[in-house]
């Protein structure tokens, strides 16, 4: 669930000949191919709002005038158990997407604010991941040896586990301390792997072209060739991976949070939101379908876009 | 071949030791003591002495992993004398808060978790693997377009939220099923059948939408390349290409993937027993973590675990047989 189950052995020796040497497509044209399909204008503009709504989301709890915590008890019927009071989960004039039952905070302002959470943990684990990831699968696929032998036996390690479980039981042992910090650091440890063994596999093809060999031969020092040759004609993987490691994040946040180990409340967060409203989805199906749509559609666009930038870029393998 | 057989077996029981030894250790250093949990409100220091010792937890941390692992083959016996209490052979010890032996409270529960999963795993193999061909095959046309969607749809949709929709829509609107409950097969087995049928087109649904982007891929992959174009020009028919030649090397992918989920789910499902309150592995996963019940824990991540390393194993087996250039290099 948390990462892509990417990439297969038998896979990349089909395919790990494909994205070697050649000049990196030059990025203008890229964008000009991506921009050609509905698709690709649709989800950009998808993650720009939720992006913007993110952002936006203390303005927008001074414009409604509710803040994520405020309650409105006059926005809920206590005669009924606390259902929202009104059509749709209580959308009005007040309330534009509707109050939380039980307690009437603001849908709106909270999957704002759930949407800050949500993207900062899922960019934040993509920034480390990625890093990780490139820096010790280029290592382990240009130097080999030892280092190979060491990084590819702790990948094996960490993909053998039984991931989720251990991020939830590692979750809940931990103490509560700084909920989105510790996220990332576990996202980040499991995450990290996925990332290496793409680039290893690159990396080793491409430490056997012609034009590395060319730079070795005219006396380049390996840290060199492996930062102004190699690294260079990994980008389009690195870009490919990042953008379908995002939408992975997200959802792996959210499913963690709506086991309730994620971020805690009363922070909000789209998947703990999602986890309140199993108990009133009979009576306010409101309650579960906005958390939930904004979150399908989150992760839908980034998916897309990865997968198109993926076509667009060549990139083989890198899935 | 033997060689290549006995060392992934060496290899799987090297990574099931690390991952049982790093688990009790994270619990081992994160966990608030397991004595006082236990002891309850009503307790004494002599007490709590009393139950560290009887469990071992007196013990430094090297004699009780030791104690927790020669357990699993040996049994163990807790305390001395008239007070001890035995626990037999595949022994990972008790619950702190029922009680009861972690090995009987798994193998009650498995039956849920093996029902859910063979389940799912029927109906999404033949709704990925479908699906997938009949894209690859009809590339580019509504057809293609259409299951791609549908797939892209059931990969960025999170299951607790199509648990839900589903539950909403099928038993509280339509009212064309019943609320999920937990019945045996035999005592009645409609409702058996309906209570089941939602986790398993939840999970399905993820699955397959998975499975069939990456049978498309690769049947278009195959398509492609030199001995397709062989098979077609010796004349063979297209349903027969199709079936012997393209399909076979395209499913490999699909084989080891499957090995994973498939043991996945066996090890519990996690997310969708927990919101269709079915009472497998994967709630008891969820309640133990939710009660800090540290043997349980224990316990379900070596057993999901085992299954996987298992799982994988089988798997290389099995690639020897589906791809002879597996078979090759491994020679």
């Amino acid at each position: 669930m948390s990462t892509v189950p990417s990439e297969l052995a038998v896979e990349s020796e089909a395919k790990g000949a494909l994205p070697t040497g050649g000049a990196p497509t030059p990025a203008r044209r890229v964008i000009a191919t991506l921009m050609k399909s509905p698709a690709v204008v649709v989800s950009v503009c998808i993650i720009v709002f939720i992006a913007l709504l993110a952002v936006c989301a203390p303005l927008l709890a001074v414009i409604t005038g509710w803040g994520p915590y405020d309650f409105d008890k006059s926005a809920i019927d206590s005669d009924l158990g606390g259902i929202p009071i009104g059509p749709l989960g209580g959308i009005s004039a007040e309330h534009w997407l509707g109050v939380e039952p039980g307690n009437g905070r603001d849908i709106l302002v909270r999957v704002a604010y759930g949407a800050q959470v949500s993207l900062t943990i899922a960019l934040s684990a993509t920034l480390v991941t990625m890093t990780l990831g490139v820096v010790l699968g280029m290592v382990a696929g240009f130097f080999g040896g030892l280092a190979d032998q060491i990084i590819s036996r702790v990948m094996d390690f960490l993909m053998a586990f039984p991931t989720l479980i251990f991020m939830i039981a590692l979750l809940s042992a931990l103490p509560a301390g700084n909920r989105p910090v510790l996220l990332v650091i576990v996202l980040s440890i499991f995450g990290w792997p996925y990332t290496a063994r793409v680039i290893r596999g690159q990396t080793m093809t491409l430490r056997n072209s012609e034009f590395v060999e060319a730079a070795r031969a005219s006396g380049a020092r390996p840290m060199r060739i492996a930062f102004r040759e190699v690294l260079p004609n990994l980008r389009g993987t690195i870009i490919v991976l990042a953008t379908l490691a995002v939408p992975g994040y997200i959802g792996t946040e959210a499913g963690l949070s709506f086991l309730g180990v994620g971020v805690m409340p009363p922070t909000p967060s789209w998947g703990q939101m999602i986890s309140t409203a199993v108990g009133w989805y009979a009576v306010d199906p409101m309650f579960f379908l906005i958390p939930g749509t904004f979150l399908f559609l989150t992760v839908f666009s980034f998916t897309v876009l990865g997968d198109h930038l993926r076509t667009a870029l060549d990139a083989g393998d890198a899935a | 071949m033997l060689f290549y057989f006995a060392r992934r077996i060496l290899a799987a029981i090297g990574v099931l030791l690390l991952i049982s030894l790093f688990t009790y250790a994270i619990f081992f250093l994160l966990s608030p003591d397991p004595a006082v949990q236990i002891c309850g409100k009503t307790c004494t220091p002599e007490r709590i002495d009393q139950i560290r010792s009887q469990l071992g937890l007196d013990l430094p941390f090297w004699q009780q992993y030791w104690q927790f692992l020669s357990g699993i083959f040996t049994g163990r016996t807790y305390g001395e004398g008239a007070a001890a209490i035995q626990c037999a052979a595949p022994c990972l010890g008790f619950s702190f808060q029922t009680n009861e032996p972690v090995t009987d409270m798994i193998t009650t529960r498995m039956p849920v978790s093996i029902t859910v999963a063979v389940g799912a795993a029927v109906l999404w193999m033949l709704a990925g693997i479908g699906g997938g061909l009949l894209s690859a095959v009809k590339q580019g046309t509504g057809w293609d377009r259409g299951v791609m969607m549908t797939a892209l749809a059931g990969i960025s949709l999170p299951n607790y939220f199509v648990a839900l929709l589903l539950q909403y829509v099928l038993v509280v609107q339509l009212r064309w099923l019943p609320f999920p409950q937990s019945v045996q097969f035999a005592e009645d087995p409609l409702l058996w059948f309906q209570s089941y049928l939602m986790p398993w087109l939840v999970l399905a649904f993820g699955y397959a939408a998975m499975y069939s982007r990456i049978v498309r891929t690769n049947v278009i992959d195959t398509l492609g390349q030199n001995f397709m174009r062989t098979a077609r020009a010796k004349g063979l028919d297209a349903p027969l290409v199709l079936r012997r030649h393209a399909l076979r090397p395209s499913l490999t992918p699909v084989v080891t993937l499957f090995g994973m989920d498939f043991a996945g789910l066996l090890g519990g499902a996690l997310i969708t027993e927990t919101v269709f309150g079915l009472n497998g592995v994967g709630k008891l996963t969820a309640d133990s973590i939710a009660k800090n019940d540290q043997p349980v824990i224990m316990g379900v991540t070596l057993l999901a675990a085992g299954l996987v390393v298992i799982a994988n194993m089988l798997v290389d087996v099995a690639y020897t047989y589906l791809d002879p250039r597996v078979r090759v290099k491994s020679a």
